[in-house]
């Protein structure tokens, strides 16, 4: 069973995030990366399915600030191959273009499983996984939350509002987008991590021609404004404290 | 006649007895008694599977892997309790409970809870995952201005070493606050390192993330190496365990003191600057990591003694007897999985105690205590008029 995670870094929200000049991206200067949450979870899957039936993982990252950081770390948790993909990802990369920089390197892998994070925050909008399904012929499932394989078949869980389940089954290969790996992320002492960054080698491919048309252009970004109903209190504890009471006592809750 | 060595591949306890030697004073696992006084001593001992005493003999059973199955030892806060009580002196604590620890984190047998403070720790440098860039804000609004060595880049005599409760916490920053008036009102050359602060990793250590400890005290180690200053201060017991005892061995060695030894040095100097008396029966909590783990008791009472209108009482447990909060060892970040597992809190008891002494004051002097105790105070109906206060707060009451 080979099985590709691409991944990517995202920003932090540890950091408020502000608006650049232009006024339609953020500004990168104090940005912080960090792994896609889903796709942190499409790793843990792909380590379960190779726990459970044996495999080869191999994990897929743009060349961005942070990656080595996390591709170590999921080396730790063991993943076999490590890949970091180079190109120009300055600024926001739309998932037609990514989708499009992946595939030869995704078709030279082989894979049986494709997984995917089914969507990331920073742009909302959860195609990669359908677009790569799409350029590689192969179905795909989207958030998906439960995998087992056989040889040339996976049986896919999927989670329903109003508390119902689903199992899928499709034939291999396939692409999935993993909304939750069947257990948490599981965490890695430092000092193994430490010790593949001794050990293990990152491997680098060059995109052939990044072309990165096909998205969404983000004409304004902004903070969202002040709705005209709303009432901004502001001053410290006490003097909020005082305001909310007396409003509560103007509309008859006190 | 020759008799063929026959070939035999360590057991995981023989492995893990033979690594446990090594421990400083680790040879003293030998002299084990079995007397069971560190089970009884353990505040938690008596819910574990394997309480300490109990481990050893499984050890030399050769049983430890029924050891490792179990989760109970995620119980233990750290507090030396053990290793204080034991006749033969075995390093129960720093040995045998964090090696423990360490093989369960190595094998990803983590609390979830846990995983997020030591993950939070790795990545922003404190385990409460807020934003490095955020740690001087606590600075704000004070006069003089709190000097921060990357940004003001001048040569201090003292390096405070604020510690990730005072820097982030919103009730422990009123411990850092009062610590930055009593030092502005002595006049002492002191700087701060804001930003470029990393935790000081010693309960991450203690909770078994050896190697993140050794990360974050590398990181400490490398800032320390660039600012001037002639030693170290620090808000923290834990932050000065770890300074003194710790990181000489990783090549990073400086004269360190917990800010009550600097105050209690400086009595003198403080007396004529109290301005108002604080008319309170004050009781003392001694923090694992100043009391039993490095011997500082009397500092701290000095201070209080030397508090207009203070009259102080001790608790029954107090000295090296004193009781844990419930926050070393990763307890502070293992609230909900002890919780289940005790329905009890070491908090509570605590300030039951407290009541008790008559006092109407809960003294301390570790950061992790002011939120931990009066989160106990909460849910003790009796407790309603204990307040807590850190002893640099009660000196800058009396400023």
């Amino acid at each position: 069973m080979k099985i590709v995670v691409p991944v990517k870094l995202i920003p932090d929200l540890v950091d408020e995030l502000t608006i650049d000049a232009t006024g339609a991206a953020l500004d990168t200067t104090w940005l912080r990366l960090i792994i896609n949450e889903f796709d942190d979870h499409a790793i843990e899957q792909a380590i379960i399915l190779k726990e459970r039936s044996g495999g080869h993982v191999t994990v897929i990252s743009p060349n961005v600030e942070g990656v080595e950081d996390m591709l170590f770390t999921a080396s730790a948790k063991g993943a076999d191959k490590l890949v970091k993909l180079n190109g120009n990802f300055d600024g926001s990369v739309n998932n037609h273009a990514l989708a499009r920089g992946l595939l030869p390197l995704v078709q030279e892998l082989q894979p049986d499983l494709v997984l995917v994070g089914v969507q990331a925050h920073n742009d909302m909008d959860g195609t990669l996984g359908a677009l790569l399904a799409e350029y590689l012929h192969v179905p795909y499932v989207g958030y998906v939350s439960g995998v087992s394989v056989t040889s040339n078949q996976a049986i896919i869980r999927k989670e329903y509002p109003g508390g119902l389940v689903a199992e899928i089954e499709i034939a291999l290969p396939a692409v999935l987008g993993i909304q939750a790996s069947e257990q948490p992320p599981r965490y890695v002492a430092i000092s193994k991590v430490r010790q593949m960054m001794k050990t293990v080698s990152i491997d680098e491919y060059e995109i052939p021609v990044f072309e990165t048309h096909g998205g969404a252009t983000v004409s304004r970004m902004y903070q969202p404004e002040v709705a005209e109903k709303a009432t901004m209190i502001s001053g410290d504890v006490d003097e909020t404290a005082n305001k909310l009471i007396d409003i509560f006592k103007e509309i008859g809750v006190l | 006649m020759v008799i063929a060595e026959i070939s035999h591949t360590p057991s995981f306890s023989e492995t893990f007895l033979t690594n446990l030697y090594k421990v400083e004073n680790g040879e003293r696992f030998r002299a084990c008694l079995q007397c069971g006084s560190c089970s009884g001593v353990c505040p938690f001992g008596y819910l574990m599977d394997y309480p300490p005493g109990r481990m050893i003999a499984g050890l030399r059973a050769d049983e430890f892997d029924l050891v490792m199955d179990t989760d109970t030892v995620w119980m233990c806060v750290s507090c030396y309790a053990c290793a204080q009580i034991c006749p033969s002196k075995i390093p129960i604590t720093a040995g045998l409970m964090t090696r423990t620890k360490e093989e369960l984190i190595l094998a990803g047998n983590v609390p979830s809870e846990l995983q997020n403070a030591l993950e939070n720790s790795q990545r922003y440098g404190n385990p409460l995952g807020e934003s490095p860039r955020k740690r001087a804000d606590w600075t704000t609004g004070i006069q003089p201005p709190v000097t921060i060595l990357g940004r003001d880049r001048r040569p201090v005599d003292v390096l405070w070493f604020v510690g990730d409760y005072p820097s982030y916490h919103p009730r422990v920053q009123l411990v850092a606050k009062s610590l930055a008036k009593i030092f502005n009102a002595l006049g002492i050359s002191y700087g701060i390192l804001g930003p470029e602060e990393n935790s000081d990793g010693d309960t991450q250590r203690l909770a078994g993330e050896r190697g993140l400890f050794e990360m974050l005290a590398e990181k400490n180690g490398r800032i320390f190496s660039r600012y001037q200053f002639n030693k170290i201060i620090t808000s923290d017991p834990h932050a000065y365990n770890a300074i003194k005892n710790e990181y000489p061995e990783l090549g990073v060695s400086y004269p360190v003191q917990h800010y009550t030894q600097f105050l209690a040095e400086r009595i003198d100097q403080l007396k004529p600057l109290y301005k108002s008396e604080i008319n309170a029966t004050v009781t003392y909590h001694d923090p694992c990591y100043l009391g039993r783990a490095n011997n500082i008791f009397e500092e701290p009472r000095l201070l209080l003694e030397s508090l207009p209108g203070v009259k102080v009482v001790e608790m029954p447990h107090n000295l090296s007897t004193s009781l844990c909060c419930g926050g070393g060892g990763g307890g502070m970040w293992l609230d909900g999985f002890q919780w289940e597992k005790a329905h009890v809190r070491l908090s509570e008891w605590r300030v039951r105690e407290a009541l008790t002494s008559g006092a109407n004051i809960l003294a301390v002097a570790c950061p992790y205590e002011p939120p931990r105790f009066e989160d106990a105070i909460k849910t003790i109906k009796e407790a309603a008029s204990l307040s807590v206060k850190d002893i640099a707060e009660l000196i800058s009451d009396a400023l």
